[in-house]
């Protein structure tokens, strides 16, 4: 099931309907914590949200921070994190500059498309190994372990190591036993 | 008895030392009377660090305006005198700014205490700046987006950390001393607690025990340390794209707080990184200046030439 959280329209019904700018940690607060209300309110199954930033104007680092990073830092990483996916829409390059800089000091990594681009692309911490690894699963749709071993020339064993760390880190989604990128279903 | 401060003719980040040197030598509570007769021309920085000074008195300094028309009338527009009313005593009504003249002003003088005016001030900026930036000092578009990032983010460090409200000012005018080229200039400033006092809950122990304003600068601006930092390892990251920005456009920022300035500076610019013992001020001043591309980087990029337009007065 795919979510579509339009970023604008919950600035403009937490904060203040003649705003178009995220930029305040306070307004960023308020913003993810009207986003985490959506979510609250969404079925209780993995599911595929799109927080789409289209129409937004600004977005500075303090709220990118508020609103993107410290929304992933509550799916990813440890067992028992909740399983929700994220792909952020709508993401100019000024956008981009202020995620890839909260992304890095939290290590964190998403998958986002950019405006006028429909493919998908990784934004932040990724090494080399788990970025090959996307962009074969992202190139191919759902793959399995033993596809992605053949498609990217790894052991088999590093393959599913690879998707393993995707997976927790929420870039990859799990689906029929196999694995397919954020966005790559759609 | 009042003491008077003469206002140097011209008002900018480091002549403005000279008046704190004046005031220093005063006990606080001393009845001053600034004289900006014989001033000609301010930067935002003069002019916000101006109203900063007054809002640290015990009780409003008295306040003579520049003696030259175009002087008055700049400051005017500025937004410095709407500003000043409250804060200083006129001999008679300060001036009101006179509709009709090209102004340089990107941004008056504008009051920041909190977060609905870091809004205000940047959906009042975005389409002028766009204009300005781009049309007058042929910056890359990129750097026009980044510009108003890095405003938002001076402008959080009066909200978040002073503990009061300051000024924000934008104003661009031609660097005639150090560059001689067109420059754009943000200034930030409040009287507020300072970094030393905003760090010093989070600051690391030290060997020495040493603990001053210029160690709290470098830690906020050089580490991106902030006071939240051990409950939110997110915090700290505004300073820190501060500094990026510069960095990427040439820029330079300078950060004054308490007895000690810190600054990222440019090639083109022979200021020292870090002062110390200088005289007090509270709360902290930031300013931040990124140039016109220098012409053969503007060549480069295929920019359309542009002849720059005169200093402000």
């Amino acid at each position: 099931m795919i979510h579509h959280i339009d970023v604008h329209t919950v600035l403009q019904r937490c904060v203040c309907d003649l705003y178009s700018n995220l930029v305040t940690r306070p307004t960023g607060v308020a913003v993810r914590t009207g986003i985490e209300q959506l979510l609250a309110a969404a079925p209780r199954q993995p599911t595929l949200t799109v927080i789409d930033f289209s129409n937004v104007g600004l977005l500075d680092y303090s709220c990118a921070d508020e609103i993107v990073a410290k929304l992933l830092l509550q799916y990813v990483g440890e067992a028992g994190a909740p399983e929700g996916y994220f792909l952020f829409r709508g993401i100019n390059d000024a956008h981009a500059d202020a995620i890839e800089a909260v992304l890095e000091r939290h290590g964190l990594a998403l998958v986002a498309q950019r405006v006028g681009d429909a493919r998908v692309h990784l934004l932040g911490v990724v090494d080399d190994g788990e970025r090959l690894a996307w962009e074969a699963i992202a190139d191919r749709g759902l793959v399995s372990s033993a596809e992605l071993a053949t498609a990217a020339c790894f052991p088999v064993a590093d393959a599913a190591q690879l998707l393993d760390a995707l997976y927790r880190r929420r870039l990859v989604m799990q689906l029929d036993g196999g694995y397919v990128a954020l966005g790559g279903m759609q | 008895m009042t003491s008077v401060i003469a206002l140097p003719p011209s008002l900018d980040d480091q002549s403005f030392e000279q008046v704190l040197t004046q005031l220093a030598a005063l006990p606080h509570d001393a009845r001053i009377l600034l004289d900006a007769r014989h001033a000609r021309w301010a930067s935002p920085y003069g002019l916000t660090a101006l109203l900063t000074l007054a809002q640290t008195r015990p009780e409003p300094p008295g306040f003579v305006p520049p003696e030259a028309d175009d002087t008055l009338s700049y400051w005017a527009r500025t937004g410095f005198f709407k500003q000043a009313e409250p804060l200083f005593e006129f001999a008679k009504s300060p001036p009101r700014p006179r509709g009709g003249s090209e102004s340089h002003v990107l941004l008056e003088i504008t009051a920041i205490g909190k977060p609905g005016d870091v809004h205000d001030v940047i959906g009042r900026i975005q389409e002028r700046s766009r204009a300005i930036l781009q049309g007058e000092l042929r910056l890359d578009p990129r750097a026009t987006m980044g510009f108003s990032m890095t405003l938002s983010e001076a402008c959080q460090n009066i909200v978040e950390h002073a503990g009061g409200s300051g000024w924000v000012a934008v104003q661009t005018y031609k660097s005639q001393r150090r560059l001689g080229r067109r420059v754009v200039n943000i200034a930030v400033c409040d009287s507020g607690v300072g970094f030393r006092r905003s760090l010093e809950t989070v600051q690391q122990a030290r060997a020495d025990g040493r603990w001053d304003d210029a160690m709290a600068l470098e830690d906020a601006v050089i580490r991106g340390v902030s006071r939240f930092r051990l409950k939110d390892a997110g915090r700290g990251q505004g300073l820190a794209g501060i500094r990026r920005y510069v960095g990427k456009w040439d820029g330079k920022l300078t950060v004054r707080s308490g007895t000690a300035r810190i600054g990222i500076i440019p090639s083109w610019d022979d200021d020292t990184p870090l002062v110390e013992k200088l005289a007090p001020f509270p709360g902290a001043q930031m300013q931040i200046t990124i140039p016109e591309p220098a012409p053969a980087a503007a060549a480069a990029s295929g920019s359309a030439s542009r002849s720059a337009k005169g200093a402000p007065p």
